[in-house]
């Protein structure tokens, strides 16, 4: 454990001009970003701007094209094996889709950092992963069902509960409460503040719920074109002054952004 | 000057995708040779490959060798050779048929089944949740798949050597009315080890071929379940063929 406060030199993350293109299409576009120990971040945009690029880019499953990532201080653009499993053990990542091992049940999904990364005894990770189950509010009676057996919101919480399991420095939600009801969402946004503030973790999470992101963030941050256009405490959210941010936070269909649609 | 631009275009390409297929292999290799291992996961590709291939591997052998006993038959009596029939059969089987049928048939059991399966677990992003939790998705899904290959297609071939020339056996005996055991002891007269050490190590280089061309193809896949969809027929496919090239080669190096 160090002893910076959460504003000092060196950042837990930062990303400099990060560049990501695909073939022709610019995706990231040159990101700054600097994320603090044991803060929450947010970052907001539109569909296809590039937010689940932007974290699979720090976790070192995409390469950019261009720029630098940091974890830590430590330059992990680049990196690969050992170097990189060792700065992988740092992470847990919710993903977009869930990406639930379907040849496993639903236990050994949520214990397989535990057992596979750590090497714990199974019959202990078993016992965590029901633990981690309940927090994410799914009962004892799920740990055996295979990942197919579940609803969408389920299989949402059951990756959930596989990204915290391991409680890591640092964890990534790409869209934690899509799909979720309104009561299980603040279920899961109180639960991500508690991973937050009572295990010092440092979270950046995906999200398109405003009141989510009001609720779990110290900062958020807008990515819109390849950039983020706009970033700041989450008190001065609706005073931003930016048309794209003011235009993103209430949902019009009017303003900057233009969707690229044609109404009939 | 159009047409030599193509030539060099494919030749890049193909180049390009040698390396890349190479780099593959030797990532693999080097997998399979450091810790962690994963015995669970070993023991159950195994099964996979080897225990539940039996079934088809067994049919397999056992028409083929029904078949050759029959066929060398009617080529046989027009030289009044017919004594000779045993000798092709144990031959062919262990030598050629035995190793080559089988691997053709895992490649398309297994091998399909194993590009469908990375490949799936490619798009729906369960490989990079691998990496996420701190698992290399080369030693947890490619180092056991090909040891298992490799290991248990010998096994496989052995089994399969046995009951070709059983099926031999039954068509001679009981459909050509042979001696059965002026056929065992001619059987046995002319096989030698290498007959049978060469169709075993044969099968460990298409186990290998058919673990790889299954993992490279899914490990590669994209675009959801038409790119899976594509891994799963290239990996058949290319397994196939190398295995029939490899086959030439080995052939050559044994008994040339
Ligand atoms: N592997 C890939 N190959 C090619 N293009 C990709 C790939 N991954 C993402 N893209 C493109 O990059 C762009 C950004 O994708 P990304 O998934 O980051 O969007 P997003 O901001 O997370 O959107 P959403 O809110 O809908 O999840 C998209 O236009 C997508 O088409
Ligand atoms: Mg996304």
């Amino acid at each position: 454990m160090s002893t910076v406060s959460p504003h000092s030199a060196t950042p837990k993350i930062e990303l400099i001009g990060v560049k990501k293109a695909f073939g022709p299409k610019k995706v990231l576009d040159g990101v700054d970003l600097s994320v603090a120990k044991g803060e929450s971040f947010v970052i907001i945009g539109g569909s296809g701007t590039g937010k689940s690029v932007m974290l699979k880019s720090i976790l070192g499953l995409l390469r950019p094209d261009a720029g630098t990532i940091k974890v830590d201080g430590e330059e992990t653009t680049h990196i690969g094996g050992r170097a990189r499993d060792r700065v992988m053990t740092k992470f847990g990542m919710l993903f977009q889709g869930g990406a639930l091992f379907d040849s496993l049940p639903v236990w050994q999904n949520v214990a397989f950092g535990l057992i596979q990364g750590q090497g714990m005894k199974r019959s202990q990770a078993r016992d965590i992963a029901i633990e981690k189950l309940a927090a994410v509010g799914l009962g004892p009676d799920v740990a055996n069902l295979s990942p197919a057996e579940l609803s969408g919101g389920m299989q949402k919480r059951v990756g959930l509960a596989r990204a915290i399991a391991t409680t890591p420095e640092i964890i990534f939600f790409d869209e934690p409460t899509t799909g979720l009801d309104p009561i299980m969402a603040d279920v899961i946004n109180d639960l991500i503040v508690k991973c937050v503030r009572d295990l010092g973790a440092t979270a950046l999470t995906i999200t398109h719920d405003m009141a989510s992101a009001r609720k779990i963030s110290d900062r958020i941050g807008m990515l819109y074109q390849g950039k983020l256009i706009w970033q700041g405490p989450t008190s001065a959210i609706d005073d931003s002054g930016n048309a794209y941010v003011e235009q993103f936070i209430h949902g019009r269909a009017e303003g900057p952004i233009q969707m690229q649609v044609k109404l009939g | 000057m159009g047409f030599l631009s193509g030539i060099g275009r494919a030749t890049l390409v193909f180049l390009a995708a040698t390396g890349r297929l190479a780099l593959f292999t030797a990532r693999g290799l080097s997998h399979c040779v450091r810790p962690p291992f994963y015995p669970r996961l070993l023991v159950q590709q195994m099964r996979e490959i080897g225990y539940n291939s039996l079934p088809v591997v067994g049919l397999t052998a056992l028409f083929t060798g029904m078949v050759l006993a029959l066929q060398s038959y009617t080529g046989f009596a027009r030289f009044n050779a017919s004594s000779a029939i045993a000798t092709v059969v144990v031959l062919s089987i262990t030598r050629e048929l035995g190793p080559v049928m089988a691997g053709l048939m895992v490649a398309g059991r297994v091998g399909a089944a194993m590009a469908a399966e990375i490949g799936t677990m490619r798009v729906t992003e369960q490989v990079d949740a691998l990496t996420t939790l701190s698992t290399n998705p080369f030693k947890y899904l490619v180092a056991p798949r090909l040891l298992a290959g490799t290991l248990m297609l010998p096994c496989l071939v052995l089994v399969a050597d046995i009951i070709g020339v059983f099926g031999g056996y039954v068509v001679s005996i009981y459909r050509l009315g042979f001696n059965p055991s002026a056929y065992l002891t001619s059987t046995a007269q002319y096989l030698q080890t290498i007959d049978v050490v060469s169709g075993l190590v044969k099968a460990a280089a298409f186990g290998f071929i058919i673990a790889l061309m299954g993992c490279y193809n899914g490990y590669h896949s994209k675009g959801g379940a038409q790119g899976v969809g594509a891994a799963t027929t290239h990996a058949v496919v290319s397994a196939s063929i190398m295995i029939l090239m490899i086959n030439y080669l080995l052939t050559g190096l044994f008994f040339s």
